[in-house]
């Protein structure tokens, strides 16, 4: 008797079946897809430190988030950092968008300077790409109705505003001692923007605009300019410059006895830890209206002793880094998915509350989140306090500053 | 304008030219024997700033003292960088050198970004904040030593390339190579000994630099155009125009960031390159053609 049965398409339909049933357990232990997220950061180049720092931070929290078991809405989906580069060069950024498209991206974290943010968000709006922006000061990147752009921090319109704010009631309790201002600015947009806010809000204050300085980056010797505001004899210098000028503008400015009842800033690219360590002298008293960290909190405490047990730096890059990615970590829990649609719509009607930060719950308006603001911080020789607003400080402001030898 | 404002932009600009003098020596003494332009000057400035700011923060050497250490670590590495790599790559064609020098500079900051990381240092010594009364302007007690210091090497370098043998040999080979083999020279090693003397000078202006400057992996790109520029105003391969030319660049970055504003002010080098690349090829002091 001849038993051998010529394949069938129904046996073989079900020898497929008995197959996929057999491989099932192995396919409900798959770990899902991981998210991945293109950290778009000038790495290389004359943003290169900066853009470390925040390269980091994301990992820091692309990290925590991984071993607290990923996103538990998407099966315990892992996240996947993609790194890029943008070498501090604009163009070479819109060429990392790209390329991270390719290979499968499903939001962008970047760009540290506005200049590379503004091409790089307008290249992954053309892939309706969540975009993530942890550093750029420029309100030009979230004024242009991209509907894929969200920041946390506040921009500079909101900082200059702030600040404005923090250096009106600091200055009135000392009795109005500041009338007058120069304004030193970095010539892109960046030092441009912010001066001409600064410029226009002032004199609400009561505070004059003697004169506004421009100058180019690299600048290498600010003799000129010292000379120049001192000949001006303003109350205060209000800088808006990046690491390198602005700390040989601050050197240079000490060195020649430009004696001022503070030297502020709004945002000031160099005013950090590594200015303090480095230039005491320089740093003490300085003050600077930029984004900070919440002194008081404890998780934000231990973020910093990590960073510096590693012999790291935690400036605001790191911290402002990490927060971005731990909002669209949120985001995806409560979509349930890395569709960039629902991604999108996660995260502008996110009211996720940045623990660290001294900020309150997200509210997104336009891609801008309306509850970040700064901190006013004051340099002392080996530290940096916060000295404004109030329920966050950690000293109290030294205002006017004490007059130079 | 008052005048007070004009002469301590004047004494600003010597003495920033001073600097720029000093860097542009010994890429116009590389320019002049070897005929090249070294792509790697700006990078190799770095690394020798990244060793006077190692030696002041991990073996607490002054800066000025690690001039001594810095000048003959800085020649050896360029003789040996020249014998082992530039000359061998170049097979004896100028643009082949050009072009190792520039791959050279790409690797070289490279790994400082990979080493150092991107992130800009300044060192803190006693003398840094301390400023002298010079005319109308104070000014920073390191700008003056470095000013100072800048001219006498030059002059130096001037002295050792006019009266010593080696000198009287580089100067033969970078006249006439084909004339100087014949009479003897060892033109190979005569090209190792100005790579490496290039380089030399930037281990000093590195120690001289540093106390008033900051350092960062990108650093001589900050100061590489500059000196291109005074080697083209000064005259490709003459000391005479470094000095001459440092000085007029330094003044007029000066003056120009005092009528133009800072930001305009520096289109006075850019200007002056054009011009000199137009009117004068061969720059002020240079050989004509």
């Amino acid at each position: 008797m001849n038993t051998h049965r010529p394949l069938s398409r129904r046996l073989i339909l079900q020898a497929g079946a008995a197959s996929a049933v057999l491989g099932a357990p192995g396919l409900l232990l798959a770990q899902p897809a991981p998210v991945k997220v293109g950290l778009v950061h000038p790495v290389s180049g004359g943003l290169a430190y900066s853009g470390g720092q925040s390269r980091m931070g994301a990992m820091m929290a692309i990290d925590e988030i991984n071993a607290a078991g990923g996103i538990k809405s998407m099966g315990g989906a892992k996240l996947q950092g993609l790194l890029g580069d943008s070498q501090s060069r604009p163009e070479i950024g819109v060429s990392e968008v790209e390329r991270m498209q390719q290979e499968g991206v499903s939001a962008y974290l970047g760009c540290f300077a506005s200049g590379i943010a503004l091409p790089a968000t307008q290249a992954a709006a053309k892939y309706n790409t969540p975009f993530l922006i942890d550093v750029g000061a420029s309100d030009l990147i979230v004024n242009r109705g991209l509907k894929n752009v969200f920041r946390l921090k506040p921009g500079f319109g909101k900082c200059v505003d702030d600040a404005i704010v923090a250096l009106g009631e600091i200055n009135k309790g000392a009795n109005s001692v500041a009338k007058t201002a120069v304004l030193v600015h970095e010539e892109s947009e960046f030092g441009t923007g912010t001066a001409k806010l600064l410029a226009g809000k002032l004199p609400s204050v009561g505070i004059e605009v003697l004169e506004t300085i421009k100058h180019a980056n690299p600048t290498r010797d600010f003799s000129n300019v010292a000379l120049r505001i001192k000949g001006l004899k303003p109350d205060i210098v209000i800088m808006s410059n990046y690491q390198n000028e602005y700390v040989l503008l601050a050197r240079t400015l000490m060195q020649q006895k430009v004696d001022v009842a503070a030297m502020f800033s709004v945002l000031g690219g160099g005013f950090n830890f590594k200015l303090v360590k480095e230039q005491p002298d320089v740093a003490q008293y300085m003050m600077d209206f930029n984004h900070w960290y919440n002194p008081k909190n404890a998780k934000a405490a231990a973020m910093r002793k990590q960073v510096e047990s590693k012999g790291g730096l935690f400036t605001f890059e790191v911290y402002l880094s990490y927060n971005a990615i731990m909002l669209y970590a949120d985001a995806l829990q409560r979509a349930g998915t890395a569709d960039k649609e629902k991604a999108i719509a996660a995260l502008a009607s996110s009211t996720w509350f940045p623990e660290i930060m001294p900020y309150g719950p997200t509210r997104f308006v336009n891609g801008q989140n309306e509850g970040g603001r700064g901190a006013l911080l004051q340099a002392s020789k080996t530290d940096i306090d916060v000295v404004w607003p109030g329920e966050f400080a950690s000293a109290k402001p030294t205002f006017p500053r004490p007059k130079m030898s | 304008m008052d005048s007070t404002i004009i002469a301590s932009a004047a004494i600003n600009g010597l003495l920033l030219g001073g600097i720029y003098t000093l860097v542009a020596c010994g890429l116009t003494l590389i320019y002049g024997v070897l005929h090249i332009i070294n792509f790697a000057h700006g990078s190799m400035l770095m690394l020798a700033m990244f060793g006077v700011y190692y030696l002041l923060t991990l073996l607490g050497i002054d800066p000025y003292l690690s001039m001594f250490i810095m000048v003959p670590a800085m020649y050896v590495l360029g003789y040996l960088l020249y014998k082992g790599l530039i000359g061998r790559l170049s097979s004896g064609k100028d643009e082949n050198i050009l072009l190792v020098t520039l791959g050279l500079s790409i690797l070289i900051e490279n790994l400082a970004l990979m080493f150092f990381k991107g992130d800009s240092r300044t060192i803190l010594v006693s003398y840094s904040d301390r400023m002298i009364e010079l005319g109308p302007t104070l000014v920073p007690l390191p700008k003056l030593i470095s000013f100072v210091v800048a001219m006498v090497l030059c002059a130096l370098l001037g002295l050792f390339m006019q009266r010593t043998d080696t000198g009287r040999a580089i100067r033969a080979v970078a006249k006439e190579r084909v004339g100087a083999r014949l009479v003897g020279i060892d033109v190979d090693r005569i090209f190792a000994i100005s790579y490496g003397i290039g380089l030399a000078t930037l281990g000093a202006a590195a120690s001289l630099m540093m106390p008033i400057f900051y350092v960062s992996p990108t650093v001589g790109h900050v100061f590489a155009l500059v000196a291109f520029t005074v080697v083209v105003l000064g005259g490709m391969g003459s000391f005479l125009g470094a000095i001459v030319g440092g000085l007029i660049i330094g003044l007029t970055e000066s003056f120009g960031g005092l009528y133009l504003g800072e930001s305009l002010g520096q289109i006075g080098i850019s200007l002056i390159f054009i011009l000199i690349l137009l009117f004068r090829p061969s720059g002020l002091f240079g050989a004509r053609q």
